[in-house]
C-alpha cells in the first residue's frame, strides 16, 4: 500500500508530537527530582590544601592560622606548620575558618520529597507494625533535591530512618554526596528503630491525630500491651535464630523456615547493633532504660525532651541521646518557654551523651546548625554547640574513627566558611564530602539564577 | 465540688503562668534604657546610645539622657536594642481558625474568637514578638476578617487589639481551598471550587455581587440625597459588606498563595475591579513575578526559606526575599506557626546570606515592613521618637544565634522578663508539686478521684487547612 505524502505528514506530526510528550514526561520527572542538570557524584577529586586559616579541629584546640591538606579523600594533615605537597590545589584561607561537616544524627532525608499532600514521593512509613527488614537505605534517593539544598549549608553527613509502626526498620547512615546509594553510604544499615509505646491518651498506637481520646489508666494498659507485645518478638526472634543455629549444627532436626523480618532482627536483639528508640516524656525514656537493661541491647534515643531527667540511668547503661525537639514547643502550657531549648545544657550538666538534631524529614535539614546554636542562646557553651552537630552525633552514630573532627586520616568532610558555622549570616565557601571539592549548587540556586535578571 | 476544684485548679495554674508579666503591669511612667546598641530598623544603628520612655511612647533617643527620679532604668550595656517584632502572619490566640462551611466566609472575624490565655502570647514575646497580624485560616479563596493584636498577656482581650490598625482579610488561593472542596467529610458533598479555576471565579464572582451589592446602596442613597419618599433601603448582606470595603479601598486583602501564576491572576482580577492588594502571603514564588508585584505596589510577606513541605511549595528558595527587595517590593517574613514566631530574628537574619539584603533593611523585614504593611507603621515598627515604646532587649545582636530576648515590651510596659522568668520558675514548680499532691490530681489506682483526661497540646504548625501532613509526621 503506498503511503500517501499528507499520510507521511500526519505519521511525522504524531511521532514528534509522541517525541515532544516523551520529552516532557523525562524532563517532569528530571525536575522532581534535581533539576536534571547534575549526577549527584559531583566535584573533583584530588590534593587540596586550605592555607592560612582559621581551623576549627572540634577534637581538640582551635588552631588560628593554619594548613588542612585533603588528599585521596581523606584529611592528610592538618596543623599550624603543614607543608603543602607540589601538587596540591591551593585555596586560599585567608579571613576564613575550616570545620568538619555537620552530621544530623536523626532524619528522614531522601525518603521524603514533599511530605504533605504528594505521597508518591514519600517513603518513611511501611505498613505493618514489626519491620525490622525494611531499611531506609534501599529508599534513600541519591538525587533528592534535599541532598544539594542541605550540603550546601555545611551538612554534609545524615543519618535516615523509617518511622512507621512498632519496629519502622534499619536507619542508614549517608553522606550527602553519591549518585547511588553505595556511593552515599557511610554505614549502609546502623540501627534499628522501634517506636517505643508510649503512654497516649489520643489512643490508637503512639497517639494518631484525631482517634477519640481514652482514659488514662486504659492508656496505660495499652502501653503495657504494646510493650509485651514487643518483648514477646525479642523471645521469639532468640528462639528463632536458636532454632536455625541447632539445625546448621544438626541437619537432622526439622528444617526450620526463614522469616525475613526476625532474621533482620537477630543482630539487634543480641546488642550486636543498636536500637533506637523514639522518646520524649521521662516516664517513655524510663522505660525505654528498662527495657534496655532487660532484653541486654544497645540503646540510642531519638527525641529525649526530658531526657536530662532520666541522667542515671541512661548513663548507667550507655545510652545517647539523638535530641530532635528545639523547633518544638513545649508540650505542657506551665513548661518553662525555653524547656526545649536548654535541654541540651541541661543533658550536658548531667553528663548525658547526646547530639543536636533536626529531627526532619529532608527539607529542613539543612537548619541543623541553627538548632544547635539556639541551644547556645540557652544555656549549652559555643564549643559543646559545635561539637553537639559535629563529633557527638559521630560518636553517637559508632562513625567518630572517620567523621566529626578535623584529624589526620579522618575522612576529608570539610567546611570552609567566612565565620561562625552556627550562625545563619555565615556563608559556605567551599565544601568538601569524602575529598571531593563540590559545586555550592542546588535546587534554589538554580531556580535564583533562573529568575534574578527577570525585569 | 469537684467542678469548683477543677475551677480553683485552673485559675492557680493561670496565675502561675502570668505571674511574671502581671506583676509587669504596674510600669513606672518613665523608663531610661541606658547605654544600648539601638537598632532603630529606620535610621541606622546608633551604639552607646539612651532611649527615654515616657508614658509608653519614646520620648528621647539619645546619649546620656537624664530621667525622673522614680524613672525604671535599664543597664542595656554590651545589649542591643531592636523595635518589637511584627508578625505579618499569625494564628496564635485564636480559638478557631477557619470557617470551612463555604467558600466566602467575609463575614467572620477572627476577633471573636481570640483567647488571651493562650500560653503561645507569652512565649512570642519571649521571642521578641510584640505585634502580629491575626488571620483567619487557608479554607477559603474568600476567608474571614483578619485583627492586628499587640500582645498584651495578662491583660483583658480587648486591650490586646491595635488601636486604628485599618481593617482588613484574608483571601486564599491554590491548595489549600482546593483541599477543603475536594475532600468533603463523611456525609458532606464537595464543596465548589475544588480547581485554581474554580477559585479565581468564586472572587470574581464575589466582587460582581459586592459590585451590585454597592450599586444598589448608592443608588438608594441618591435617592434620599432627592428626598425621594419612595426610597426603599437595600437588606444589609454582611457577606458583601466587607467586599464593598475592599472595593471602596478601605480593607486590606491578605492573599494566602503559593504559585506566582495564581497570585498574579489575582492581582489582574484586582485590576478587573480596581482595587489593590495590601499583602500577598507566603508567596514562595513571589520571585518569579517580582516586576509584576513591584508595578502594583503589592507587599509581600514571605516565610524566609520553608519549601518542599507541599507541591506548590517546591519552588519556594530562600533568595525570594532577596529578590522582591532588589525589586521595589515591600517585603516582610512572618511565621504563620507558635514555634516560628520565636525566632523571627534568625529568619531575618537568613536574608542576608541569601541575596545578600543589608542587614538593615533585614530587620524592617520583621519590623517596619510588616508595620507599614498592616497600616500601624505611625505607630510601632521602628525606634524613632513619638513612636510607641514596642521594644526588644535582646542579650547580644538579634541576628546572632546565641542571642535571646532579654526583656519585650509594649508601650514601655514589661511583658516578657527573662530574668524575673528565671527567678519565679521555683515557685512554679512548688505550686506544681502542690497542685500534683492534691486529690484530684492523684494516679490513677492511688485512690485519687479519677482524674480529667489529661490533653496535650498539639504543635500548630503553618494553617494547612486539615490535618494533612504525608501521615509520617510523628
Amino acid at each position: 500500500m503506498k503511503i500517501t505524502n499528507y499520510e507521511l505528514r500526519i505519521t511525522q506530526i504524531w511521532r514528534f508530537a509522541a517525541f515532544l510528550l516523551a520529552a516532557h514526561c523525562f524532563l517532569f520527572t528530571a525536575s522532581a527530582q534535581n533539576g536534571g542538570t547534575q549526577q549527584n557524584l559531583t566535584g573533583k577529586a584530588g590534593t587540596f590544601a586550605i592555607t592560612n586559616a582559621r581551623i576549627v579541629t572540634v577534637s581538640g584546640a582551635t588552631i588560628e592560622n593554619g594548613t588542612i591538606v585533603i588528599q585521596n579523600g581523606k584529611i592528610a594533615a592538618v596543623g599550624a606548620n603543614v607543608s603543602v605537597p607540589a601538587n596540591a590545589e591551593r585555596i586560599d584561607g585567608k579571613g576564613l575558618s575550616v570545620f568538619p561537616g555537620m552530621i544530623d544524627a536523626a532524619t528522614n532525608l531522601g525518603l521524603a520529597e514533599i511530605s504533605g499532600g504528594v505521597p508518591a514521593s514519600v517513603d518513611v512509613a511501611e505498613t505493618g507494625m514489626m519491620n525490622a527488614n525494611a531499611k531506609a537505605f534501599t529508599a534513600v534517593n541519591p538525587h533528592s533535591s534535599h541532598v544539594n539544598v542541605t550540603r550546601v549549608n555545611g551538612i554534609t553527613t545524615v543519618m535516615s530512618m523509617p518511622v512507621g509502626g512498632s519496629i519502622a526498620g534499619q536507619a542508614t547512615v549517608i553522606n550527602l554526596n553519591g549518585s547511588t546509594q553505595a556511593e552515599m553510604a557511610v554505614v549502609p544499615n546502623f540501627g534499628l528503630v522501634i517506636n517505643f509505646p508510649r503512654i497516649s491518651t489520643f489512643g490508637g498506637f503512639g497517639g494518631g491525630f484525631g482517634a477519640p481520646q481514652i482514659d488514662f489508666s486504659e492508656a496505660v494498659k495499652r502501653r503495657d500491651t504494646q510493650l509485651d507485645g514487643l518483648k514477646k518478638y525479642f523471645k521469639d526472634t532468640e528462639n528463632y535464630a536458636r532454632t536455625h543455629e541447632a539445625y546448621a549444627k544438626d541437619k537432622t532436626l526439622p528444617y526450620p523456615e526463614t522469616d525475613i523480618k526476625m532474621e533482620a532482627m537477630i543482630p539487634y536483639m543480641r546488642g550486636e547493633r543498636p536500637i533506637i528508640f523514639t522518646a520524649e516524656r521521662e516516664r517513655d525514656i524510663r522505660g525505654v532504660v528498662k527495657f534496655v537493661e532487660e532484653m541486654k541491647i544497645k540503646g540510642i534515643i531519638v527525641g529525649g525532651q526530658e531526657a536530662w531527667k532520666v541522667a542515671d540511668g541512661l548513663k548507667k547503661n550507655n545510652i545517647a541521646v539523638i535530641y530532635t525537639n528545639i523547633y518544638n514547643l513545649p508540650v505542657r502550657d506551665d513548661d518553662a518557654y525555653d524547656f526545649l531549648f536548654e535541654a541540651p545544657s541541661k543533658m550536658q550538666q548531667a553528663g548525658v551523651k547526646f547530639a543536636v538534631s533536626t529531627g526532619n524529614d529532608g527539607a529542613e535539614v539543612r537548619d541543623l546548625p541553627y538548632h544547635a546554636g539556639l541551644a547556645g542562646a540557652y544555656g549549652l557553651s559555643k564549643e559543646d554547640a559545635l561539637r553537639s552537630v559535629t563529633l557527638y552525633p559521630a560518636q553517637i552514630l559508632g562513625i567518630a574513627d572517620r567523621l566529626g573532627s578535623l584529624e589526620t586520616g579522618k575522612m576529608a568532610n570539610v567546611v570552609v566558611a567566612d565565620g561562625d558555622m552556627l550562625d545563619p549570616r555565615t556563608n559556605i565557601k567551599y565544601l568538601f564530602i569524602n575529598g571531593r571539592l563540590l559545586p555550592l549548587t542546588s535546587r534554589h540556586t538554580e531556580l535564583y539564577d533562573a529568575f534574578k535578571d527577570r525585569k | 465540688m469537684k467542678k469548683l476544684t477543677i475551677l480553683c485548679l485552673i485559675i492557680l495554674i493561670l496565675t502561675a503562668i502570668s505571674n511574671v508579666s502581671v506583676s509587669a503591669q504596674t510600669a513606672r511612667n518613665e523608663v531610661l534604657i541606658r547605654n544600648a546598641t539601638v537598632m532603630t530598623a529606620a535610621r541606622g544603628t546608633l551604639t552607646e546610645t539612651d532611649i527615654l520612655i515616657q508614658n509608653g511612647k519614646i520620648a528621647r533617643i539619645g546619649k546620656d539622657l537624664k530621667a525622673a527620679a522614680n524613672a525604671q532604668i535599664i543597664d542595656a550595656t554590651g545589649k542591643f536594642v531592636t523595635p518589637g517584632i511584627i508578625d505579618a502572619h499569625s494564628h496564635t490566640m485564636l480559638d478557631a481558625i477557619n470557617e470551612i462551611s463555604s467558600s466566602v466566609t467575609s463575614m467572620t472575624n477572627v476577633r471573636d474568637v481570640l483567647n488571651p490565655t493562650d500560653v503561645s502570647i507569652y512565649r512570642a514575646l519571649a521571642g521578641g514578638v510584640t505585634t502580629a497580624n491575626l488571620l483567619h485560616g487557608s479554607a477559603n479563596p474568600i476567608g474571614g476578617q483578619n485583627t492586628v493584636v499587640r500582645y498584651k498577656f495578662g491583660r483583658p482581650v480587648e486591650e490586646f487589639v491595635f488601636p486604628g490598625a485599618p481593617m482588613g482579610i484574608k483571601f486564599a488561593l491554590g491548595e489549600n481551598p482546593k483541599r477543603i472542596g475536594a475532600n468533603p467529610q463523611p456525609g458532606q458533598t464537595p464543596r465548589y471550587p475544588i480547581t485554581r479555576m474554580g477559585t479565581m471565579e468564586v472572587i470574581r464572582d464575589a466582587f460582581l455581587r459586592a459590585r451590585d451589592y454597592k450599586q444598589s446602596w448608592d443608588e438608594y442613597r441618591a435617592k434620599v440625597a432627592k428626598k425621594d419618599k419612595t426610597a426603599v433601603p437595600p437588606r444589609r448582606n454582611l457577606e458583601l459588606e466587607p467586599m464593598v470595603e475592599i472595593l471602596e479601598g478601605k480593607r486590606l486583602v491578605h492573599a494566602h498563595g503559593y504559585r506566582s501564576d495564581e497570585h498574579l491572576n489575582l492581582l489582574l482580577i484586582a485590576d478587573e475591579f480596581g482595587f489593590k492588594v495590601a499583602t500577598l502571603q507566603h508567596a514562595l514564588e513571589a520571585y518569579k513575578i517580582a516586576p509584576e508585584i513591584a508595578k502594583r505596589g503589592t507587599g509581600a510577606s514571605v516565610f524566609a526559606d520553608s519549601w518542599s513541605y507541599k507541591l506548590e511549595a517546591y519552588d519556594s528558595i530562600p533568595y525570594n526575599a532577596a529578590m522582591l527587595w532588589k525589586a521595589g517590593v515591600l517585603v516582610s517574613i512572618n511565621s504563620d506557626s507558635d514555634e516560628r514566631a520565636r525566632r523571627l530574628n534568625l529568619d531575618a537574619a537568613k536574608t542576608m546570606k541569601y541575596g545578600g539584603v543589608p542587614e538593615e533593611e533585614a530587620l524592617k523585614m520583621i519590623t517596619f515592613n510588616a508595620a507599614k504593611q498592616l497600616g500601624i507603621e505611625k505607630q510601632t515598627g521602628s525606634i524613632e521618637e513619638k513612636k510607641d515604646a514596642d521594644i526588644v532587649i535582646w542579650s547580644a545582636h538579634p541576628f546572632s544565634v546565641y542571642a535571646h530576648p532579654e526583656m519585650t515590651m509594649i508601650e514601655g510596659v514589661t511583658y516578657f522578663d527573662r530574668a524575673k522568668d528565671i527567678q519565679k520558675r521555683g515557685d512554679l514548680a512548688r505550686e506544681r508539686e502542690m497542685l500534683e499532691k492534691m486529690d484530684i490530681n492523684k494516679a490513677p489506682g492511688t485512690g485519687g478521684t479519677a482524674p480529667r483526661i489529661p490533653s496535650e497540646k498539639r504543635i500548630e504548625e503553618r494553617d494547612e487547612a486539615d490535618r494533612t501532613d504525608g501521615g509520617n509526621r510523628r
